[in-house]
Order: C-alpha cells, then structure tokens, then sequence
C-alpha cells in the first residue's frame, strides 16, 4: 500500500505552487530579456561583464531586497531599508575617517541594522502597530540622522578599508580582449560575494529551516499559523530583525561601493528593493515568495535600466518611464496568471 | 480504564465587556470517549474551547490534563498544542500557501531545521492509511474544503494528541465525508483518544457520541449518557423550555394555497459554476432546494440572483422578460437573496446593525439618494423588534452579535426591501433550535403574504416541514421534484441517492 | 437613559479622534510653555500691499493645505482598497506639469486660462487615479503595488512633460491662489481646503458614498451581493483622490510659481498616509473618519512647524518626526490600550474582586 503510493507520488509531478510558477515565469522572462539585449543591441551585453557589473553596482540593493523579500513572505513590509543602508554609509564612513578600526566598523554597521530590526520588530508585533507606519517612522528617523550625522558628503579615507575596497576578483576566462589587444578579465567586487552569500543564506534559511517556513505559515494565513502553534509574534518579529540586519549589512556593501557617505544614499532603495521583490514574485499579501525570484528581480530590474540608457533613449526621464512600464508589465501578467490559476482550480473542483 | 478522565475542567468562567459568556462551568472528558458538547448559539460552547486551547485566557477555574502535573496552564495555542489537545476547527485553520505534508507538520518540534523528505513520506503514509484523497507536495489551496479538513484531522491525529477537539467538523462535509470522519473518530475512540465533539446536527451526536454535556447561556446544564437522554429531552435541556414549542412545530405544516400566478420562471439558465436548469416557482410558494453539499443547489440558486456569472438562459419575472446578470438587476426585481456564507457573503461587520439592515434598502434607492437618517433609525427599530433581534443597540457592530442575530440582521435587510421572492439559502445553519423554528414559522407567514421563497437547508425535516415542493439536485443536474404525498423523508432520501426508478 | 445613550454613543465617536487630538494637545502646551505668544496673530502688510494675517498659526494651517485635501481622498482609497496610494506625490507633479504647460500656452494669463487649464490638470489627474483604480479594481492588485508603478515614473512623466526643464508662471491670479487673494486677509490655499471640506461634506450629505465605501472595505462579498457594483466604487474612490491631487498639485505650484517635478510635494504621501493613520483610521480599509484624517494632517504640519521654530533644520526634520510618530502610535497601539484599561479596570474593580474571592473560599 505504502510503496504503491510512493511510486504513485514519484510518476506524478505535482502543478507548481504559486511561488514557484511566478519565480519561474520571472527567470524566463529576464534570460529572453537578456538574449534579445544581447542579439539586438550587442556591445556591452556580449561580455561577461556587463553581468558582474551589474552585480557590483547593485549588490547592496540585491541585499536589502532579500531582507524585504522575507518580511514580505511574514506579510508585513519595511518601508525603512534605504534609510538605514544610508545612515549605516554614513556612519561608518565617518568612524573610520575618525581613525576607527575597520572590524568594529563592521560590528558597528550589524549594530545600527540590528538596532533598527530589533525596534521595528518590538514595535509591529508585540505592540501590533501597523508596519508600514513603524518603518515609515524607521526610515523617516534613519534618513533624518543621516544629515544630522553630516549633511555634507564624507569621502572614505580609511587606508585599511580603502586597500580592502581595491581588492577585486579577476576571472580571467570570463574576460575578453580590448581593442589595443590587452586581455581584460572580468572583475568582480568583495561585495558581491557578500550579496551572494546572504541570498544563499536566505534562501537556505527558508527552504529548509523551521523559522523560514514559519515565515510563509504567516504570511500564508495569520490565523491559521497561531492555531497550528506557531509563534506568530517570535517569528515576525524575526523577520523584521533579519530585515534590519541586512539592510546593515547592505549599507557596509554600498560604502565599500562607493566609498563615500552621503546623505542621499541609497535613495529610493526601498522602492527599488519592493519593486525587485514583487518582479521577482513576491506578492505583497504574504505567503508566497522566493529568494532566487527576487535575486532575478533585481536583475531585470536593473537590466532593463542598463538596456535603456545602451539603446539610446538618452533623454533622463525614459529610465524610470521604462522601469515603471516594466514594472506594471509583470504587476499585470502576475495578477492574470494568478486569477487564471484561481479559476482553473475552482472548475476542478467544480468537476469533482 | 474506561472511566479514567484525561481531562477535567472546574469551575471555569469568562467576561467579556457586558457579557458573562461562562460561569462556573464544569466538564470532565474520560480516555477513549467520544464527548458532545452541545448549546445554543451563544452557549458558550465556542468560549470553552478557546479557553481550553489557549485563544482566550480564563477568569477563573482550574484545568488538570492527564499526564502533566498538578494544573494545566494554557496561555497560547501552542501551549494545548504541548500538552496534548489538538483542535480541528470548523473554519480551516491551516496555510492554503504551503503543502499538505508541511501543513501536518509545521509548528512542531524545536529543531532548527525541517526535514522536508521526512514530512512527505510520514504524511503519505499518513494520508494513505486515513484514506484521505490528498497528496503530500500538494498545495493545500487545490484541494477541496472537505479534504483540508481532514488534513487537519490528520494532522491532529499525528500529533498523538490526548484530547482531540473537534468544532463543527461536519457542517462542510457531504454524508460519505461524514461516515469516513465518523470512522476515524472511532478509530481513534479505540486508541484511547479523548474526543470533544461540537456539533448542531443531532443525529450525528446520536450516531457517534457516549456522553452529552449541554451548556445553556454560559452555564452547565448537565453531563448526560447518549442512552439516558432522548432526542427531544436533549433538546429540551439546550433551549431551557418545555416541549410546546417544540411541538408547535406540527402547528404550522399545513403550508398556504399556492396561486396559480409564476413569480419567477427560468429556462436553461447556467452560470459559471451552474449546468443550465429550468425552474419556475409561484406566487406564495415556499419550494426547496435539496441535495448533497455539491450537488449544485446552492449554485443554482446563485444563478437565478445573479450572484456568480450569468451565462445563458432565459427569465422572466411577473411574466415580463427581463436580464438578469448581476445581484442589482435581481434585486430591481423583487428578488432577494440570504446567502449560504453569512460571514463571507452575508454581514458586514464592522458596521451597525442600522446600517446593516437599511443596506440593500438604500442600494435599491440609488447611489444620489440616500436615506434620511430618521427612516433609518425607524426600519431599524421596527425590524429588530419584529424578529427580537438581540443587540445592545442599533449602534452595535454586527459582528459582535451572536450568529443567530447575525442571520435575522440579513432577514431583516431582505425583508426590508419587501421582495416578491426571497431566496433563503441555509437560514438556519450554524444558529440554534429557537431562532430555526421562528425563521421557519416566518417563511411561512412570508408565503402567506405572497411572497414566493426558495429555501435551502441540509436538514431534510425542516425542509419537509416549510416547503410545498423539493427540487431534488444531485451533480448538478435537476433529477426529481417531489410534491404533496412525496414529501417524506424516505422518498426524498432516495430521489438523493438515485434509487428512484424512473 | 436616553442622556447615557448619548454621552457613550459620543465617546465611541471621540475615541477614534483621541490620538490626534490628544496630540494636538501636547503640541499647543508645548509651544506655549516654550515661547507663550508662539501661537500670536498679527496682521501685516505683504509684498502685494494687501493686509493679511501671519504667525505661526496661520502658517500651520496654511502650510497643511495640500497634505489635508490629499489626506481626504487618500482616506476615501484606504477605506475602499484597504490600501494606499503612494503615488500622489508623483501624480501631482504631473498634473502641476499639466496645469503650468497650459498656463504657458496662452498668450494672456487670465481667468479663463486658470480655469481652464485647472479643468486640463484635473481630467489627466483622475486619468491617473483611474489607471491606478483599475489596476486595484479591476485586476485585484493591492493598492500599494499598482501605485508603485506610478510612484515609480511619475515624476518623469512630469519631466517630460515639461521638456527636461523646471518651467515658471508668473500672472497675479496663480500667485493669489498660491498666497493671498487682494482683499482677503486668509491664505488663499486655507480658502480652498475650506471649500474641499465643504464638497466632501456635501458628498457624503447627498450620496451614499460613505456607506458603500465602508461596505466594500469591509465585506467586498457581500457588498456585491447586496447589488453594489465594487469595481465602480474603488474606482470612484481613486478618481476622487486624483481631484484630490490635482488641486493639491496647483496649490503647490501656485505657493511657488514654478514647477519642478523633482521637488513639488516631495514625500507627500508618505505624510498623507500618516496623516490617515494618526487620524485613527485603519490602514487596513473597512471604517473611516475623514475628520480625523484632516486633524492628522495638521498635527503633522503643527510639529514640523514647532521643529522649524526650535531651529531644527529642514534635513533633520525627519528624525524629530520619527520619535514623535512612534510615540503616538505606541500610545495609540491596540496592546497599549488593552494594557490601560486593565490596569484602569484592575485599579476599579480590585476592591470588588477581593470580596468575590473571599466569598468563593
């Protein structure tokens, strides 16, 4: 009986649940998007690094988007990520330009993020404020430190961390030859193995691990996760300090990046790193959602960006009109694939 | 052994803000006993559980467990979830997001990771000895009520659980669903498990349970055996009165003359979720729907109101043909409809019962045109003293009414625009035995006043007792319509299940 | 009995305003303990030669204007949708674009030529509201992500729409609706959230928008099968809203004589969806009080204008902002205020208690 079922189990290939069907219509939707940039404008998109550009200038931004992806999964939403990512920039920069040591600089850049998710966390679910007042406040409260910190820009001047900033990867196979004949290989920022390590993590944590799947319990149905005794306050109150924890992390990133504390850092990253998440099938009302999706995400997204600015569309506006074009392409196609599914599962029922 | 208790509550009581929803309450549940807990709406049935699952904390009283030390302390769901009960509740409380195999085992354990593989063979195996038709990487969102409902049974039962709670359990299920979670709680019966059974069918507390406690307006009634206490007496202790009223009940079966005047007359119509059906019913009529849950009753009555997609057919009411393609047009013409969900299709909860009631009033009287605020509070007052609607005032948010109140709210919103036919559609599911017979007696005095109506109800008996004709469905098609000496429970049994020869 | 019915029917009533006007409160006690004559009307001369009234006051209720007119619709959207609309900022600056780009057009500024090019403003505001209600209404997509996508190119639309440049008005009749009309000694823009209020109130007077609104927030089922068309009232909701937005939009770009999409109401709606919440509406849709709402809006406008007055830079602001946002929403919180009057009920009933408790023993 038993082994006759598994074998059942085994023929039969379960429908893709939600997540993965949006995951993957974004994955599919970003390599065509890429294969026609590359046939059609070629250039800069034949070379392997125009991708690792990609990874370094949005590494920061690929980080903050898996914090907000995870709170999004639990159903909430942290409004707060770009502002602490700049208030993190700033303060760093300015503690090591103070002479400060470049290990504590780290602590201190996890420090602020943890600060931030610990409150925020505190704040949304022991005392059952509506999140997106809490990280509004966040990033209202993390924005206004920034400038009080110093509302001119800081250059980084931290021999120590400057040294480590230079270090780069070179993968010289992924390269390609200049026209003087000289080999450029492709190369690669610290950064981005960072941003890669906490997508890896991330997506580790909620695939396999208790809390991961706790988060989507939540987010799937609030109600639902208490009585299955879940520990609905323990687990979104994670979420958000995983959230403000890589939105430190991000902001060590981005000063790395650019080496250079400003007050308009990472402005707008929030709006970026929802609209990353949501392109990469998060749906804004919890439960479904994943990690890779929003890795995509953020690449179509700055994709599009890049492909924009190469075709010639000089003119400043047509990057954000494009992005928001884009934007409600896959807002739209998510929400008819959705309902589509919807319907198709009700007349099954309808036939049962 | 039989006698040994696994659980004994004393003494409990719980306040809410002007209401004494328990007092003192007692219960004692043995190893191995299939308990009912029976009451009427507002009892405190639906209180005691979620004090016993940790929703609501207690007043007062004590709760021992079999197993744990001195006295339970249950502060979360988590908590019972620990120490033993398991609760299956009447609305599925599980993650429509995630799969069968992880809604079985999310929440449990401690460890830091989950063993996914591990969960979906234990949860085939699992499943495919319960017989229960669910596949573990199934997401839980494309199964049917009934079969989430049993992944939570079966979720329960994995959880080796003393004390297995379930709340109306039945009310979404069709008879062969009941029969195989009949099976399963003695099964489970056998194994020593304690088992509180909520319940308003009657029968089904016949069919399975050993002992009764009855709960009347937050306090005991009694802890009685199956065998000591007829079906009426049972009744009887749950409502607080005597048998007249119940025996009022023959009073009004002789049902009004039927005219010969067709209110409203349909021909293949179909919706998206209906097969196409014809139907017509006359002035004054009282006719029934009946059928199995899916048999497609509840569907073909959506139609005929427009509720879900209109898609062919024609209709005409008072003889004059008209389109009816969405609820505004239907109620334009005189009809009205109760829906089966009173939750989700039914009150608006945050809302007062004044607003509540005036609702579909006002929307027939159009967008520009809103009612002055004195007719309000005067069909408010007028409807809730016609029905004895109990609210503290008019101002009350409806949905801190009792369900029973709830549902006269609606009757009272459909009354309100004075339909030539009204569409009742399980008026009486979910509420207690007193509110049933006046709604009852009301659709009668309604038919009296010349108002066709179309009542749905899975109780086959209150159907006999109202209706003047049954339209019998089963997998949506019409197969049966039974009038005058038809009208016996035998013959419409039957026409259900398709024993009839022609 | 008749009299307790009232005074508790007021209390429900109130207590949705508690927070802003509690708020209020501490912010007027404040001001006056720090500088007493801080709230002072005086009454001078401005540059036009007109007589007008100034202070603090007057700058408070007059610098609001735009959050309050957007905090009304934005309330009507939160009750319909059950979420926000975070693009208002970005479709004012299109619509400012709209209303200067005519302006500009004609050869005279006159009357006519405001009006006109108001009415432009407002048709492609409520194109925008509608584009943005269809997406909520018709494709079922959470309010805050269909407008991410307007928020998102909003302001470039408005770029564009003014060829990549920050194009200025000058004409008495768009500076008297951005300051002060001759004669008039009340801000021109005050005049105008007066008039809104007005409209709204006649709205609700002579239609069943409030009710329908509450209904489809609440229980959308139920609202459709009670013969409301839901699409159409969520569309009208944000349709309303972008009236909402183009007036604000011409304010702002009256106050100024120019526009520049970068900055015309920049962050608005982060301030307008505050502005809901502190009026103690549910972010999550169903009831609602515009009042409250509008309070909200000045409450935020009061404490920037205290923060200026303490020499707090405009930069930092924020930061000030924030401390006094979680304080309010800490105060106002569901657990709180179940903790207060717990302790409020226990603090009663404690003496009472002790004699039911001997009497059980």
């Amino acid at each position: 009986m038993t082994v006759q079922n598994s074998s059942l189990n085994q023929k039969r290939r379960e429908p893709l649940t939600d997540t993965q069907l949006l995951m993957t219509i974004t994955i599919c939707i970003f390599f065509v998007m890429y294969i026609l940039a590359m046939l059609l404008l070629g250039g800069g998109f034949l070379r392997a690094q125009q991708i690792f550009d990609l990874l370094n200038d949005n590494a920061p931004l690929i980080i903050v988007a898996c914090g907000l992806t995870v709170v999004m999964i639990g159903g909430g939403i942290d409004i707060s990520v770009g502002g602490v990512t700049s208030l993190v920039v700033m303060s760093c920069v300015l503690y090591l330009n103070n002479s400060g040591n470049m290990f504590v600089s780290m602590l201190l850049a996890l420090g602020i993020g943890l600060a931030f998710g610990l409150v925020h966390g505190l704040l949304v679910s022991y005392l059952e404020i509506q999140p997106f007042i809490v990280t509004l406040a966040g990033m209202f409260f993390a924005r206004g430190m920034t400038t009080i910190l110093s509302v001119n820009p800081q250059k980084l001047a931290h021999e120590g961390v400057n040294a480590l900033r230079a270090v780069k990867i070179e993968i010289p196979w992924l390269g390609y030859v200049a026209k003087n004949g000289n080999l450029i290989p492709a190369r690669m920022e610290l950064g981005v193995i960072v941003a890669l390590l906490c997508v890896i993590v991330i997506f580790l944590l909620l695939k396999f691990g208790r809390t991961g799947r706790n988060f989507y319990a939540l987010g799937g149905n609030q109600q639902s996760a208490l009585m299955l005794g879940i520990n609905v306050k323990r687990t979104r109150f994670t979420s958000y300090v995983i959230s403000g924890l890589l939105s430190g992390i991000a902001g060590y990133v981005f000063m790395m990046h650019t080496g250079a504390g400003n007050a308009t850092n990472a402005a707008g990253a929030e709006m970026n790193a929802i609209a990353s998440s949501i392109i990469g099938g998060t749906l804004l009302t919890g439960g479904v959602g994943n990690i890779i999706g929003t890795f995509f995400g953020t690449l179509t997204l700055t994709t599009i960006k890049k492909i924009v600015v190469t075709s010639g569309l000089n003119d400043p506006w047509w990057q954000s009109i494009t992005t928001g074009a884009m934007l409600m392409f896959f807002i739209v196609l998510q929400s008819v694939v959705l309902s589509r599914r919807g319907k198709v599962k009700t007349s099954r029922n309808v036939k049962e | 052994m039989p006698n040994e208790t696994v659980l004994t509550m004393r003494g409990i009581s719980k306040q809410f803000p002007g209401v004494k929803a328990l007092n003192n309450v007692d219960f004692t549940l043995r190893k191995g006993e299939i308990h009912a807990l029976m009451g009427e709406n507002g009892a405190g049935k639906s209180t005691l559980i979620k004090v016993l699952t940790g929703v609501y904390g207690k007043d007062a009283g004590v709760i021992w467990i079999d197993g744990s030390e001195g006295e339970a302390h249950i502060h979360s769901p988590q908590d019972a979830q620990n120490i033993g009960i398991a609760t299956v509740y009447q609305e599925i409380t599980l993650c429509p997001n995630l799969t069968v195999a992880e809604n079985m085992y999310i929440g449990r354990g401690n460890g830091l990771l989950v063993k996914q593989k591990d969960y979906e063979k234990k949860a085939g195996e699992l499943l495919a000895n319960l017989n229960i038709p669910a596949r573990p990487k199934q997401q839980l969102a494309s199964c049917s009520l009934a079969v989430q409902q049993m992944v939570a049974i079966a979720r329960a039962v994995d959880m080796n659980c003393k004390v297995l709670i379930l709340d109306e359990p039945t009310s979404s299920l069709d008879d062969k669903e009941v029969q195989m979670l009949f099976t399963l709680m003695r099964d489970l019966k056998s194994r020593g498990v304690g088992i509180i059974f909520v319940t308003h069918f009657l029968e089904q507390v016949y069919e399975v349970s050993d002992r009764i406690t009855v709960l009347r307006n937050g306090e005991l009634v009694g802890e009685y055996v199956v065998e000591d206490l007829p079906q009426v007496q049972l009744v009887a202790k749950m409502m607080g009165k005597d048998l007249d009223e119940l025996n009022s009940m023959s009073e009004f079966s002789q049902k009004a003359a039927v005219s010969d005047e067709v209110t409203y007359k349909a021909e293949h119509l179909s919706s998206e979720a209906s097969k196409p059906f014809d139907f017509q019913i006359h002035k004054g009529e009282v006719n029934g729907f009946t059928g199995l849950l899916g048999s497609g009753r509840s569907e073909s009555v959506r139609a005929i109101f427009g509720a879900d997609r209109v898609t062919g057919g024609k209709v005409k009411v008072n003889g004059k043909d008209v389109h009816i393609t969405k609820p505004y047009e239907a109620m334009k013409n005189g009809i009205g409809y109760l829906p089966e969900d009173r939750k989700r299709d039914g009150i608006i909860a945050d809302l007062s019962v004044r607003e509540n009631i005036i609702l579909a009033l006002q929307v027939m009287k159009g967008f520009f045109k809103p009612l002055s605020r004195a007719d309000m509070e005067k069909f408010a007052d007028e409807y809730i003293k016609a029905l004895s609607i109990k609210t503290a005032s008019k101002d009350t948010p409806v949905g801190s009414l009792s369900g029973g109140n709830q549902q006269k709210v609606i009757l009272a919103r459909w009354l309100l625009t004075h339909p030539d036919y009204l569409i009742l559609d399980e008026p009486t599911r979910g509420i207690d035995v007193g509110t049933k017979l006046e709604i009852q007696k009301l659709v009668l005095k309604l038919a009296e006043e010349n108002v066709s109506v179309t009542f749905i109800s899975s109780e086959i008996e209150e159907m006999l007792r109202t209706c003047s004709r049954l339209i019998v469905m089963r997998d949506r098609n019409i197969v049966g319509e039974l009038t005058g000496d038809q009208l016996t429970q035998k013959q419409v049994m039957k026409t259900i299940a398709g024993g009839e020869a022609s | 009995m008749i009299v307790t019915k009232k005074t508790l029917k007021k209390k429900g009533n109130l207590s949705q305003l508690m927070i802003p006007l509690i708020a209020f409160g501490l912010l007027i006690i404040f001001n006056l303990i720090r500088d007493p004559g801080f709230f002072s009307i005086e009454t001078k001369l401005n540059n036009a030669g007109n007589t007008v009234l100034a202070g603090n006051l007057i700058s408070i209720i007059n610098g609001a204007s735009e959050l309050a007119i957007l905090a009304m619709g934005m309330t009507l959207v939160t009750a319909a949708c059950g979420g926000q609309d975070i693009s208002v900022g970005a479709a004012a600056a299109i619509a400012g674009s709209v209303f200067v780009k005519v302006i500009r057009g004609a050869s005279m500024v006159t009357g006519g030529t405001v009006i006109l090019a108001f009415l432009a403003c407002c048709v492609v505001a409520m194109l925008f509201g509608s584009f943005n209600g269809m997406l909520v209404s018709v494709f079922r997509i959470q309010p805050m992500i269909a407008t991410l996508i307007l928020y998102t190119c909003g302001r470039s639309i408005a770029y564009w729409i003014n060829g990549g440049a920050t194009p200025t008005i000058d004409g008495s009749i768009t500076g008297a609706i951005g300051s002060f009309i001759p004669g008039v000694p009340i801000p021109t823009p005050v005049i105008i959230v007066v008039v809104m209020i007005i409209l709204f109130s006649l709205a609700f007077r002579f239609t069943t928008l409030g009710l329908y609104t509450q209904t489809v927030g609440i229980n959308q089922n139920a609202a459709r099968l009670n013969g409301i068309n839901t699409t159409l009232i969520k569309l009208l909701s944000f349709v309303i809203l972008g009236i909402c937005v183009s007036v604000a939009g011409c304010i702002g770009v009256c106050r100024l004589q120019l526009i520049n999409h970068e900055t015309l109401l920049i962050d608005i709606e982060m301030d307008t969806i505050l502005a809901v919440a502190i009026g103690g509406n549910s972010l999550g849709g169903g009831k609602f009080k515009i009042s409250g709402s509008i309070l909200g809006a000045y409450v935020i406008q009061m404490l920037t204008t205290t923060l200026y007055a303490m020499k707090v830079s405009s930069t930092d602001v924020k930061a000030y902002k924030a401390i006094v946002i979680i304080l309010l929403v800490v105060i106002g919180s569901p657990v709180v205020k179940r903790w207060f009057t717990k302790v409020m009920a226990n603090i009663r009933g404690a003496s009472i208690r002790r004699l039911g408790v001997k009497e059980g023993n």
